[in-house]
């Protein structure tokens, strides 16, 4: 049984657990002054050996993507925090702020330090409004501690730390597109070449990590290069919080090592609802492929995930159970991504349109056989031919769901309409199922 | 003058060579895939990809499978298709094509699925049916039956951009050509296309909203993306560049199929740059112009003038057989008829006691300029002929025969482009350049631009200049007084200062300038407005010049051109400009009148006046304008589009034009050599090739034929303007009333609303007034007051602008001294 | 612009504090659209117009970047914006019902506002807190574990002018114009308010806790 690793959720249930108090006395700021005195690069040096992933869902080695910036010209260089939370499933940057702000606070010290930054920014997405307070006092209480700000604890080290406030646009998660949106533009993804890594933020060099990402580095830092990658496995070293929402019992955040199983986290979660059986889940994110009772003993690590179809992305593992109609679910999430395209490219915008159209006709009875061939035909314009990854992941929950379900779609042709009973799903009791308007226009 | 080191030998290109479609091909480094393959004739479908814009990957049509040799030299094949018009070439690259990779095949077809999906099926009625990209990409990149049954999305149709530039957004795939182009190349905001989500962000214009900073248009317009009504004058470029239908101009929509229309190259007749055209016509009738691609002259582009401005070529009033004056009416008559009346009439009211003069007009073609000089000279016995219809002066002229005729390429739009510092005196590049503002753009961020005028007009704004204030007809002060960074500025190799034809206006600018260059090592470049303005110069059209910059008031050059032409002596009396012809016309002092193509309302003399008074009056005109109307002899000739010729551009380049449209109508100089032989002269001037021919034979002058460099001195600090009064600027607008633009409703249009500007402090003086009127003796003109940053004391107005006609209205030009009273 | 003085010279005196966070200013757009709805309760033309003139931009590149991102309101917004997350995860454990039951209880429907100019009803997309589906938010804090009832409810007390309590997060739901000051990044002193973490969030934790298992040093 692998066990569960509280590291970053540790002090979460702590009295006034935001605080810079009860984060000091768990040990917090600590790793910042042991890292103030390390060489910038023995910092990157460490973040390398510890084999850190990028938590945000592309899990780019972190320490290769902070190795990547140009040597130092003299003008400024920039972390930007990408807090933009907003993949459907994901849920732990939220929480890890909410509840232990200064993490994220500490990861950015040190990572600035590391990197020569001395001015950092922490973008977050805007409708989560109590998480920006506590960011945004974590900052304050930390600079009157001295771990920002001017000649940090005397290292002779500045950096200011601006939080961001997004205004509702899943795009920017994107990194090139957070980075037009931190300037104040439309959040529409850049041409890569150049990466931000050479020319980011102001075209200056800038490292764009995800929240999680951030605020592990302190954890390595103090615990050491050795106590990371004695966790995870192989490729996918250390621990990462893993998101059970859905049909579960106790859905909610579970820190783990990588590579730790559904099987087992649902152990832990108290298993299915009761009386109910697994139908499918998300590994990552609605943009992940999603997966069956098949994969309950894939090792949710990066490579096992990816062997087996899909991506580990976010960890956000959402779990249907058989009273949910798959063809319900994957036409709202492509609603969700034709109201999330930016409009840049063809391949996108036109190709959510159309895919949202056909489903919402499956959906509600008024398909055809072809529509279901011509979802996929439509998705193989899609995927690998958009501009960004947002067009790829629309068609993810699509292709995954008519190869393991295609006889529900088919059912929904024959039958004139959904076969499933939406009442069923729901949480709490209800009976009488009005019509659902579109979700957006 | 500074020493240089001799240039080196051009640097070697460094070249790239990779594989497309199993074809090997070698391309300088840097260079895009899409690019590339061109060179080997193969065509990847592509929307937003345009060879002068900055690649954007945003359409995703030119997808195509690309693999790369990996640092252990195998070839690593990219995991999915690459964009190619924004991916660039590296060795050893192996690229296929929809030609040879059928996931790049599909990946196409794909992606124009896509784009048809939301696409109305408007082609029976969309102009751009026929020469469609996408219609032709579709056929050859696409599906041919669409499995889309869903609804498209609609939008209302067509949106006014303009009054010349209609939008259908259904049509529009996104490219964002037009906003590229409208951003990167001219500086203007463009109607932003994109929304996220359903908004709609696009608005109708208030006219009675006065929040414009005087840059709003005259007819309807959209607002752009910065808030303000639309207004560009290169918006014609974007109906070109956009690949769909989306963008259409008024003046064209509906009218053809491109399948219909003969295609004539050409030169755009409107300003100096001299923008090689292409003229559609059908039938005879021209139905549109476009640009044509001239990497040297104006790349891609022309202005919307150059594009829409012809219907004058045919309106109502064209005229096409010749007209003599009987019983005080003018009446058709026959060719022969005609000539003979004309040179009789000029031969009875000239003689000792009396002369012609000839009054020639900005917009002949080099040939024509010719023919009126050698008429006046050699058959009327008089230095009185000059082609310029606008203020000039003596110092002008000594200029231009000094240092510009006869001199070949002077400074090049492509040396302009490249010119670390360029500084504008009396030249609005925007308004008064047309494409030499393009160029201008493209040097954004490597090039200094200093404008010394009165204040930056938002052309100059475009162009991040900053100012040297002058007061109007006060330049020379400022040039010989430049601020010392711009100086040392100037001494940078390659440095420019260009002159306009204000600079005539601006007395001892031309000296200053001079002084200037002779100091700094820059290089001068004089830009006038009119096609035929430097032609003239080189043909010698001017009171004081003869072919080639020779000096018609020095002996030896006299002979020399009398014997190249086979006559005694040509004649010595110094001759009057067009201002001076008209005020002694006017006086009655002027026998017979030879006029070519001049409007009377831009000239500040009492034309109407010269006309009553002078005894006989020919006139040469396309169209029966108000002097012909006053006219003893009217002689037909050919608009541009009808004849053949050579505009010779600012830069000194010959830009010759064949016939478009075969008609019977005839050049001046054909008209013109007929009319000699009345006085049994043979002018020479009957084709184009012998009038080429008799110039090639003067060639140019040496330095002893020509003119002295003028040496005028600048005026004295001029006297505080007394209360009430302020010194008057103007300029043409690009789009104004000028005569080339008549007939063009849609045009005129998206030129801008007059408007008087003033600073603030002349504007307090007059009480904060809402409108001015400003004076002079002969007239008023009244227009809303816009309150600019610019120099105390003047007040600026269009030309010739609806409600503005300054020449006709005030008989003053710019640097003299206006009433200007506050009005309610 | 039709702001007065005072309130000129606070937005003034905000926007300035704001610019002074970023190193060039246009970054500072996206909090000053959202200072902007603090004042107006939506992006009115006088605030883009505002925002235009302090970062020397033009009105339609503002309006641009307003139109992109969905927390900006176009029209005057209600007291209480109140969504209802409809993306899967949350529509499938009940807020599809718990949307269409409110809505037609409010009778107003996505993005529209009651005569009563207190509830704007909005359609969310995943909000972050899928844990806890499903999720309502009121003025971006969070309701989580929602039925139709207790949804009806949050919104009948809001409209009778009671004080409502998020499940995580401050003592009260503020205004639609104080949450954007917040958002503004200027502080309103709340951040110590807390509901309790939420028994979702600390599941993991106390799964741990329950076998002893603890993060070796």
């Amino acid at each position: 049984m692998t066990e569960l690793v509280p590291v970053l959720t540790a002090t979460w249930g702590s009295e006034q657990s935001w605080s810079l108090d009860t984060y000091t006395k768990a040990g917090g700021y600590a790793p910042l002054k042991k890292a103030l005195g390390m060489a910038p690069t023995d910092i990157i040096q460490s973040v390398k050996d510890s084999g850190l992933r990028g938590r945000g869902g592309a899990g780019f080695p972190t320490g290769m993507k902070w190795g990547f910036l140009p040597p130092d010209d003299g003008g400024p260089r920039y972390l930007v925090v990408n807090a933009d939370e907003s993949e459907p499933g994901t849920c732990k940057d939220i929480p890890t702020m909410l509840a232990a702000p200064h993490a994220l606070v500490e990861g950015v010290a040190i990572t600035s330090f590391a990197i020569g930054c001395n001015h950092a920014f922490i973008y977050i997405r805007g409708e989560v409004a109590h998480v920006h307070r506590r960011v945004q006092q974590a900052v304050r209480e930390a600079y009157e501690a001295g771990h920002l700000g001017k000649d940090i604890h005397g290292s002779g080290f500045d950096l200011d730390v601006t939080v961001h406030a997004g205004a509702g646009a899943y795009i920017c998660g994107e990194e090139t597109a957070l980075l037009d949106s931190l300037e104040g533009r439309r959040g529409q993804p850049r041409l890569k070449p150049p990466f931000p890594a050479v020319a980011g933020l102001y075209a200056r060099p800038t490292v764009v990590n995800n929240v999680e990402s951030v605020a592990s580095v302190p954890s390595i830092i103090g615990n050491g290069v050795d106590w990371f990658t004695a966790m995870g496995t192989e490729r996918s070293k250390g621990m990462g919080i893993f998101s059970l929402s859905g049909h579960v019992q106790r859905p909610g955040q579970y820190e783990a090592p990588l590579g730790i199983t559904l099987r087992e986290l649902l152990q832990l979660a108290g298993g299915i609802r009761e009386g109910h059986e697994l139908k499918f889940w998300t590994p990552g994110g609605s943009s992940t492929p999603m997966f069956t009772e098949d994969q309950l003993d894939t090792p949710l690590d990066y490579e096992a995930v990816g062997a087996a179809g899909s991506m580990l992305g976010t960890r956000a593992l959402q779990i249907f159970d058989e009273t949910t109609c798959v063809v319900r679910a994957v036409t709202r999430w492509t609603e969700f991504y034709k109201h999330e395209s930016c409009g840049k490219c063809t391949p996108c915008r036109e190709g959510t349109y159309w895919l949202t159209q056909i489903l919402k006709r499956i959906e509600g009875g008024r398909g055809t056989q072809a529509d279901i061939q011509q979802l996929l035909d439509t998705c193989d314009s899609i995927a690998g031919r958009s501009f960004c990854a947002l067009g790829d992941g629309a068609t993810s929950s699509i292709i995954s769901s008519v190869k393991l379900f295609r006889e529900e779609y088919e059912a929904h042709v024959e039958q004139g309409g959904c076969p499933f009973d939406h009442a069923a799903s729901a949480l709490f009791e209800y009976s009488d199922t009005p019509a659902t308007e579109e979700a957006h226009a | 003058m500074t020493a240089t080191a001799d240039k080196p030998a051009a640097a070697a290109v460094e070249t790239v060579t990779l594989t497309i479609d199993g074809t090997e091909v070698t391309v300088p480094k840097g260079t895009l895939i899409i690019r590339a393959a061109e060179q080997v004739g193969i065509e990847i479908p592509r929307f937003c990809d345009h060879p002068a814009l900055k690649p954007a990957g945003a359409c995703r049509q030119c997808l195509v499978d690309v693999a790369s040799p990996g640092p252990d030299g195998n070839l690593r094949a990219f995991p999915k298709p690459q964009a190619s018009c924004t991916m660039t070439v590296s060795p050893g690259m192996v690229v296929n094509t929809q030609h040879t990779s059928e996931e790049a095949d599909r990946a196409q077809k794909g992606v124009m699925e896509l784009l048809l999906i939301n696409h109305p099926l408007d082609c029976p009625v969309c102009d751009k049916g026929g020469e469609c990209p996408l219609q032709n990409q579709a056929m050859s990149h696409g599906r041919p039956e669409s499995r889309f049954v869903d609804v498209k999305r609609v939008f209302e149709k067509p949106l006014a951009l303009s009054s010349e530039i209609l939008l259908d957004r259904e049509r529009c795939v996104l490219c964002q050509r037009c906003t590229r182009f409208s951003k990167e190349i001219a500086g203007d905001a463009f109607i932003d296309l994109q929304n996220r989500g359903a908004q709609q962000q696009i608005g109708t214009f208030d006219e009675d909203v006065l929040d414009f900073d005087g840059y709003r248009p005259v007819g309807a317009a959209a607002v752009d993306e910065s808030g303000k009504a639309f207004s560009s004058y290169y918006s014609g470029n974007t109906v070109q560049i956009c690949p769909v239908g989306a963008l259409t101009s008024a003046a064209y929509r509906f009218r053809s199929r491109p399948f219909d229309l003969v295609s004539s190259a050409s030169i755009s007749e409107h300003d100096s740059s001299g923008a090689a055209i292409r003229i559609d016509h059908r039938r005879g009738t021209i139905l549109r112009r476009l640009a044509d691609n001239d990497p040297v002259v104006n790349e891609d582009w022309i202005t919307d003038k150059d594009r829409f401005a012809f219907a004058w070529q045919n309106l109502s009033d064209r005229l096409t057989r010749p007209l003599v004056r009987k019983d005080g009416e003018l009446v058709e008559t026959s060719w022969p008829e005609a000539l003979a009346a004309a040179a009789a009439g000029i031969k009875a009211h000239t003689g000792d006691d009396a002369s012609a003069a000839v009054l020639v007009g900005g917009r002949v073609t080099l040939e024509d300029a010719y023919a009126y000089q050698k008429l006046a000279r050699v058959v009327l016995g008089t230095n009185d002929v000059d082609a310029r219809a606008r203020a000039a002066s003596d110092e002008e002229q000594a200029f231009l025969g000094s240092q510009v005729a006869g001199t070949g390429l002077g400074v090049t739009f492509g040396e302009l482009e490249k010119a670390p510092v360029v500084v504008l005196v009396g030249f609005e590049a925007e308004d008064e350049g047309g494409v030499v503002f393009l160029r201008l753009r493209k040097s954004l961020g490597r090039q200094r631009v200093v404008a010394i005028a009165p204040y930056l007009t938002r052309g100059a704004q475009k162009l991040d200049a900053s100012l040297v204030p002058a007061l109007p007809g006060r330049e020379a002060a400022a040039l010989a007084d430049l601020p010392e960074d711009v100086r040392e500025a100037l001494s940078q190799p390659g440095a420019v200062v260009v002159l306009g034809e204000r600079a005539a206006e601006a007395p001892g600018s031309f000296t200053a300038a001079l002084d200037l260059a002779s100091s700094t090592g820059a290089r001068l470049a004089w830009i006038p407005r009119r096609a035929g303005e430097r032609g003239a110069v080189e043909a010698g059209t001017l009171p004081g010049l003869l072919p080639g910059g020779r000096a018609a008031t020095l002996k030896g050059a006299r002979e020399a051109v009398a014997q190249a032409w086979g006559v005694e002596s040509l004649p010595t009396a110094k001759g009057r400009d067009t201002a001076g012809i008209v005020a002694a016309a006017a006086e009655g002092a002027i026998g017979a009148l030879v006029v070519g193509g001049v409007s009377a309302s831009d000239l500040t003399g009492d034309v109407a006046a010269a006309l009553e008074a002078t005894g006989f009056v020919v006139s040469l005109e396309v169209r029966r304008s108000e002097i012909a109307e006053a006219a003893d002899v009217v002689l037909p000739v050919a608009p541009p589009s009808e004849k053949s010729g050579t505009f010779v551009n600012w830069e000194g380049r010959l830009r010759s034009f064949a016939t478009a449209i075969h008609t019977d109508a005839m050049s001046d100089h054909r008209v013109l050599d007929l009319l000699a032989r009345e006085w049994g002269v043979e002018l020479g001037t009957a084709t184009v090739e012998a009038v080429n021919a008799e110039l090639a034979a003067l060639g140019a002058a040496d330095a002893g034929e020509r003119p002295a460099a003028p040496k005028v001195k600048a005026p004295a600090r001029s006297p505080r303007a007394k209360k009430g009064t302020a010194l008057l600027a103007s300029w043409h607008q690009l789009v104004d009333e000028g005569a080339l633009q008549d007939g063009e409703p849609y045009l005129a249009g998206t030129g801008r609303a007059a408007v008087a500007r003033m600073s603030q402090a002349t504007a307090d003086a007059l009480g904060d007034a809402a409108s001015v009127t400003v004076s002079t003796e002969a007239g008023a003109i009244e227009l809303p007051v816009v309150v600019t940053d610019m120099v105390d004391g003047a007040v600026w107005v269009p030309l010739k602008s609806p409600g503005s006609w300054v020449a006709r209205d005030l008989r003053a030009g710019a640097g003299a001294v206006v009433t200007v009273k506050g009005a309610a | 612009m039709t702001y007065d003085e005072t309130t000129l010279a606070q937005l003034t005196e905000d926007a300035a504090a704001i610019i002074a966070r970023y190193p060039v200013k246009r970054s500072a757009l996206l909090p000053m659209l959202h200072l902007v709805q603090s004042v107006d309760g939506f992006v009115s033309p006088d605030g883009i117009q505002f925002c235009a003139d302090r970062l020397e931009l033009t009105a339609a590149e503002v309006s641009a970047v307003a139109t992109f991102y969905t927390q900006y309101k176009r029209r005057p917004n209600g007291e209480y914006q109140v969504g209802v997350c409809t993306n899967t995860l949350c529509a499938v454990m009940g807020g599809d019902r718990i949307w269409d039951e409110l809505s037609d209880h409010v009778g107003v429907g996505h993005d529209e506002t009651t005569e009563d100019g207190k509830i704007t009803l909005e359609r969310l997309e995943c909000n972050a807190a899928c844990d806890y589906a499903p999720v309502m938010m009121v003025n971006w804090e969070f309701f989580d574990n929602q039925t139709p009832e207790s949804a009806k409810q949050v919104v009948d007390d809001l409209r009778a002018g009671k004080d409502v309590a998020p499940t995580r997060g401050p003592a009260t739901v503020c205004s639609f114009k104080q949450v954007s000051r917040v958002l503004a990044g200027f502080d309103d002193g709340r951040a110590n308010e807390d509901q309790g973490a939420g028994e979702a969030t600390l599941a993991g934790l106390e799964a741990a806790k329950g076998q002893g298992w603890e993060a070796s040093k």
